[in-house]
């Protein structure tokens, strides 16, 4: 039995182009000597605008009215093994895409100046990157999306270890490991599945099939290790603080926006409608650890003296309510999760394009060796403030709809678990605003006098990210629309068939058996 | 016609068209922008009131805001007699204090950014009381929230004002985390978070209770005392009334304005919104008449004491707060607004001539420096006189009909603990004319106490800041004859106004007891005031002699009770000990990493692979690590 799907009507392939057309401008670039630094940053920037501008018919020409794959394309590739090339996009990833093109454009941007060495090389990369993570979002097939995932390890190890800070070397070494252990138990999964299913890697095939209870156990940790880690999950987050911090700007928006949102996209698009018998019953570990990763995350905030540090462990903290909203297992959970993914994509992203931009001026990351920068450089001062405001939530920002729904939903699902989410809000404003007071406040320190405000070019890279914050807070629907059907389907599914209990011993015991 | 809409839509339009152009086109000449605004609001709002008089409300969506399965919420507009009320405190007291700003701001580097703030600070104000929904509401309670932070952290390049703009955001943050809980528990009971729904259907919930984090509580004592957590915070009430003092970092006006007459009156606006849902519990409404009592009577006692300027107001207005929750609690919310009505003028008038004052004093705060002020600026004496006699509760003036009224019905309600509040109220209202008149005296009479070169420059204030004083007076004054009770031949017209909102309250009394109470606080507060001058104008040496009797009580009189100190002591140097010592040094350093470093130097000379990344070796590695686990687990499960 197959799902329906969509097929693409658009009269170009556009899933396809969104992923190849960087990968081919990627190419492009190796063509070009390496002395012609700015004839590289153009191209870069030119082709990642030109995958933004072919990306906007999926905001336009998306059926909301429908759970099903859309704008599908489907070619066998590898018969023997029944692997396919097969693309869609539904309600959930949709928005994933065209952050992912967005957020592209920025970071080319905001390297403009700050990239000097092997320019060309830095731009291949991003391009690269680019179409991996379109990949993700859009396949259908298991391996293709196991493809696309490990494909984008190996341009975001370059990034962190080729144009990152003094410690890049252990800081990409521990992102590669902490990921590709994870990513090796979910291509066991993936095999597992392959085999019980008849021999298909068919993401939508799969979806019809039920599973034994305790394969799905088993599958669920095995999944969770990959998906976990990308979130990341308390405990496996120890990679973030530590690649965010050493990775260049464009490298920590990518991971802040995009990488890190893979992971509750695996949970969404795999655990949940796979094995949802496992999902369900695994619930109160899922919000025991969110809730601890939100506090976890956000009280070790307070205690962070450098910026990219703060803003990493923040992402800690706020993809607990994520993962929160996502295992609340009901819509208004998980409907703010998948808007708080967009969000915290803007916002977090945003950050970390900020602090690229003064630490392109001041090359420090001490909080200490700032202060009264407001009175310098008050644009600056201006753009940092929104988004300082989004991250904690204020109404009216993009922020606030996604953790009231999510907490909603949290609150729902396990009063505690509202509870204990709701404290990182208060937790959240402090950090957040101690850390704008120490930077921004207070007198001008030495190290910042006679800085200039940010230049068109940074005005331009921040200002698609203050538009997006205040258009999700004020106008939500227009991107909460594209979620209703296919997260409704998603739970029907995941709330259909028997009920498990959570007994972890018992299971391993029959495994031992 | 949807004219009402320009209400809070043109000082928005001011807010934005001052921050974005203000800083390179409108400069000095900014506030214009923001006084036509707010002023354009004012005549509407003004239009609406006469409406409103003829019986017509208006409850009204404009856009559906956000919708998530059967969670849909709208912006949307709800005018009734208690919003227009609100309307009409807010773009009253905006008008004038923008107008004040003119003369007070005058060559400030931040001229436009203030009037932008002021400008958005109204504007969230009057979404906050003109919502028909709780979260439209939660978003004006945020958004004024925000511009306190702004507005009390304006001189920002002073750690102090930042410090304190940032308590006063966190420690709000305190009270909406018991907020946001309550509407989550209105939407889980009523399906709905529009206001019209959940109090029509209220009733039918009065003897429901629910499992709350394990406990069996009532339902509505616990949806009403979770939202009077936001109140408590909002209008800083015990025990989260720690941030209001430190807001008079802030440039005077925004005193006036948002910590006096306008935002922290928004806790009691809450309650007395929700008057249907707290009406149906008893424990809630005592909760929140002690609260309001037990504030009321602490600040006023911390305001004996203080010597700086605007921090004696602001225990005042913490105090008067505290009124106004004893009103509600005891049932007489429409006697709570009413005070709120009255406040807002006169408190908002007191903190504009200690403006003035500081002005003249070229930003001194210290009463000990001044003295003899009268001469040098008689308009500010004047209007601060009958200011200070208005919250003194001497008859005739407004603070006197207010006051008088909650009392009576705290004296004469069916509330348990009525008679303790009046009690409680009673003495306050001494205390409230002691502390005020000492203020008066102090700064007005006697010799002056500052320097020469200060003495030199004292002059009274420009005509654009006197003349909003003279008005502010004229509302400190009359504002108060709307509710003249019939007692005394007037009609209670504001009681009856606000009847199809809030009810009427039940007095049970003789009218000799009712002359009774009113005789009582019109004579605590003439002793107050006479205390006052027998300590600060005859016998100066008996203060002093006191202070050094009392030397114990004085001092924790004047260090706030210490409560500043308590928390941080209990809350804020735990939360980054914590964070320091255990989060980074024992669980992300010792414990998560050590397994994450350790595991690969246990499978034995990884730490060795790390230094060399680019043999290539490391993929292979991990590779055939997990895949090894996970081929026999995976084999085991496929049997």
């Amino acid at each position: 039995m197959m799902e329906q799907v969509i097929m693409n009507k658009l009269g170009f392939p556009i899933l396809s182009t969104l992923i190849f057309l960087p990968i081919a401008g990627a190419a492009l670039l190796l063509l070009i000597p390496r002395a012609k630094e700015s004839l590289a940053k153009w191209v870069g920037l030119l082709v990642s605008i030109a995958a933004f501008i072919l990306s906007i018919p999926l905001f336009t020409n998306f059926d909301k009215s429908t759970h099903l794959m859309q704008f599908a394309e489907r070619h066998a590739w590898i018969p023997s093994w029944n692997i396919t090339y097969y693309l869609g996009l539904d309600g959930i990833s949709v928005l994933f895409v065209l952050l992912s093109t967005l957020i592209t454009i920025l970071c080319v941007l905001i390297s403009w100046n700050s990239i000097k060495t092997k320019v060309k090389e830095f731009y291949i990369s991003i391009l690269i990157m680019e179409g991996a993570m379109i990949g993700v979002f859009c396949s259908l097939d298991f391996m293709l999306f196991y493809l696309f995932w490990e494909a984008m390890l190996i341009p975001m190890y370059l990034l962190i270890g080729v144009w990152g800070g003094p410690n890049r070397i252990y800081a990409a070494v521990k992102f590669f490991l902490y990921t590709l252990v994870g990513s090796v138990l979910m291509l066991v999964g993936i095999i597992v599945l392959y085999f019980y299913a008849g021999r298909t890697f068919d993401i939508l095939e799969l979806m019809t099939k039920t599973y034994p209870y305790q394969m799905q156990f088993w599958l669920f940790w095995a999944f969770f290790a990959a998906f976990a880690v990308k979130v990341p999950m308390f405990p496996v987050h120890t990679w973030l603080p530590d690649a965010h911090t050493e990775a260049p700007t464009a490298g920590s928006v990518i991971l802040a926006a995009v990488l890190i949102k893979m992971g509750a996209y695996g949970f969404l698009r795999f655990s949940l409608p796979l094995l949802p018998e496992a999902s369900r019953a695994m619930t109160p570990v899922m919000l025991t650890l969110s809730v601890i990763a939100i506090i976890y995350g956000a009280v070790i905030c307070l205690a962070q003296t450098d910026l990219k540090r703060l803003i990493a462990y923040s992402s800690v903290s706020h993809m607990g309510f994520v993962t929160l909203g996502i295992f609340a297992l009901n819509l208004q959970g998980m409907e703010g999760g998948i808007l708080q993914m967009i969000n915290h994509g803007v916002v977090t992203g945003a950050l970390f394009l900020s602090v690229g931009a003064i630490y392109d001026r001041t090359h420090t990351r001490q909080i200490a060796d700032y202060g009264g920068v407001a009175s310098v450089m008050p644009v600056y001062a201006t753009a940092f403030m929104i988004f300082t405001l989004a991250s904690i939530g204020l109404p009216a920002t993009n922020g606030f709809i996604g953790e009231f729904l999510i907490i909603l939903g949290g609150f729902t699902a396990n009063q505690w678990a509202g509870v204990l989410a709701a404290t990182g809000i208060i937790i959240g404003a402090g950090y957040m605003l101690w850390l704008y007071q120490r930077v921004f406040f207070m007198e001008v320190n030495q190290k910042v006098a006679g800085l200039n405000d940010i230049d068109a070019r940074e005005i331009i890279t921040l200002l698609p990210m203050v538009l997006l914050i205040f258009w999700i807070g004020v106008y939500p629907n227009a991107f909460l629309g594209f979620m209703h059907e296919s997260v409704k389907h998603l739970l029907e599914r995941v709330n259909s068939g028997s009920v498990h209990e959570m007994n972890m011993a018992k299971n391993i015991m029959e495994l031992i058996k | 016609m949807n004219n009402y809409l320009l209400i809070p839509f043109l000082p928005l339009a001011a807010f934005l068209i001052n921050i974005l152009l203000g800083r390179n086109f409108l400069k000095e000449k900014a506030h214009w922008v923001s006084i036509l605004a707010v002023a354009g609001s004012w005549v509407v709002a003004v239009m609406t009131l006469v409406d409103t008089m003829a019986g017509k409300t208006i409850n009204q969506d404009l856009y559906s805001w956000i919708v998530s399965g059967n969670f849909k919420v709208s912006v949307g507009f709800l005018i009734d007699q208690l919003t227009v009320v609100m309307l009409i405190v807010v773009t009253t007291c905006s008008t004038l204090i923008h107008i004040y700003s003119v003369g007070y701001m005058h060559g400030d580097k931040g001229y436009y950014r203030f009037f932008a703030y002021l400008s958005l600070f109204t504007f969230c104000m009057l979404m906050l009381v003109m919502a028909n929904n709780f979260l439209q509401l939660y978003f004006g309670w945020e958004g004024v929230g925000l511009c306190s932070y702004f507005l009390i952290g304006y001189y920002f390049d002073k750690k102090s004002a930042s410090d304190a703009g940032k308590k006063a955001f966190i420690v709000n943050r305190f009270g909406d985390f018991g907020f946001g809980i309550g509407i989550f528990m209105i939407f889980l009971t009523f399906g709905t978070i529009y206001y019209e729904p959940v109090f029509a259907q209220a009733g039918g919930f009065a003897n429901n209770t629910v499992n709350f984090l394990g406990y069996d509580v009532h339902l509505m004592t616990l949806i009403a005392l979770l939202l009077f957590c936001g109140s408590v915070g909002k209008s800083a009430q015990m025990p989260l009334h720690v941030w209001l003092p430190d807001a008079m970092e802030g440039p005077t006006p925004v005193s006036a304005l948002i910590h006096a007459a306008t935002m922290v009156t928004a806790g009691v606006f809450l309650v007395a919104r929700c008057s249907p849902i707290f009406s149906l519990s008893e424990t809630a409404l005592m909760v929140v008449a002690l609260t309001g009592a037990i504030t009321s009577l602490f600040a006023a006692t911390i305001g004996l004491v203080q010597n700086d300027i605007k921090r004696i107001i602001a225990y005042s207005t913490i105090s008067q707060l505290g009124y106004m929750f004893l009103a509600c609690g005891v049932g007489a919310y429409s006697a709570g607004v009413f005070h709120l009505y009255t406040h807002a003028f006169f408190k908002a008038l007191l903190f504009l001539c200690a403006g003035s004052v500081m002005h003249a004093m070229a930003g001194e705060l210290n009463l000990q420096k001044m003295g003899g002020l009268k001469k040098y600026m008689p308009v500010t004496y004047l209007t601060m006189l009958l200011a200070s006699l208005s919250i003194a509760g001497v008859p005739g003036f407004a603070g006197f009909f207010s006051k008088d009224e909650i009392l009576w019905l705290a004296y004469s309600g069916p509330s348990p603990v009525g008679k303790l509040v009046w009690a409680i109220g009673t003495v306050v209202a001494f205390l409230t004319a002691f502390y005020s008149f000492r203020l008066i005296f102090l700064t007005f009479h006697g010799k002056f106490r500052g320097t020469h070169e200060q003495e030199h420059h004292l002059h009274e204030s420009p005509k654009v800041m006197t003349i909003p004083l003279i008005l502010l007076c004229v509302g400190a004054i009359a504002s108060g004859w709307v509710g003249i009770p019939h007692l005394l031949g007037g009609g209670a017209h504001f009681t009856e106004f606000m009847k199809p909102v809030l009810g009427h309250p039940e007095g049970h009394g003789t009218h000799s007891e009712e002359w009774m109470v009113m005789a009582v606080s019109v004579i605590a507060g003439f002793s107050g005031i006479g205390l006052a001058a027998l300590f600060y104008l005859v016998r100066t040496d008996i203060p002093v002699k006191l202070a050094a009797g009392l030397s114990g009580v004085h001092k924790l009189l004047f260090n706030k009770y210490y409560v500043d100190e308590f928390y941080s002591f209990l809350i804020v140097r735990p939360a980054i000990w914590t964070a320091k010592n255990i989060l980074i040094g024992i669980t992300d350093a010792k414990i998560i990493e050590a397994i994450v470093n350790g595991v690969p130097k246990a499978i034995g000379g990884f730490s060795q692979v790390i230094r060399k990344v680019q043999t290539g070796f490391l993929q292979h590695y991990a590779t055939i690590m997990a895949t090894g686990i996970l081929i026999i687990i995976a084999l085991m499960l496929l049997r």
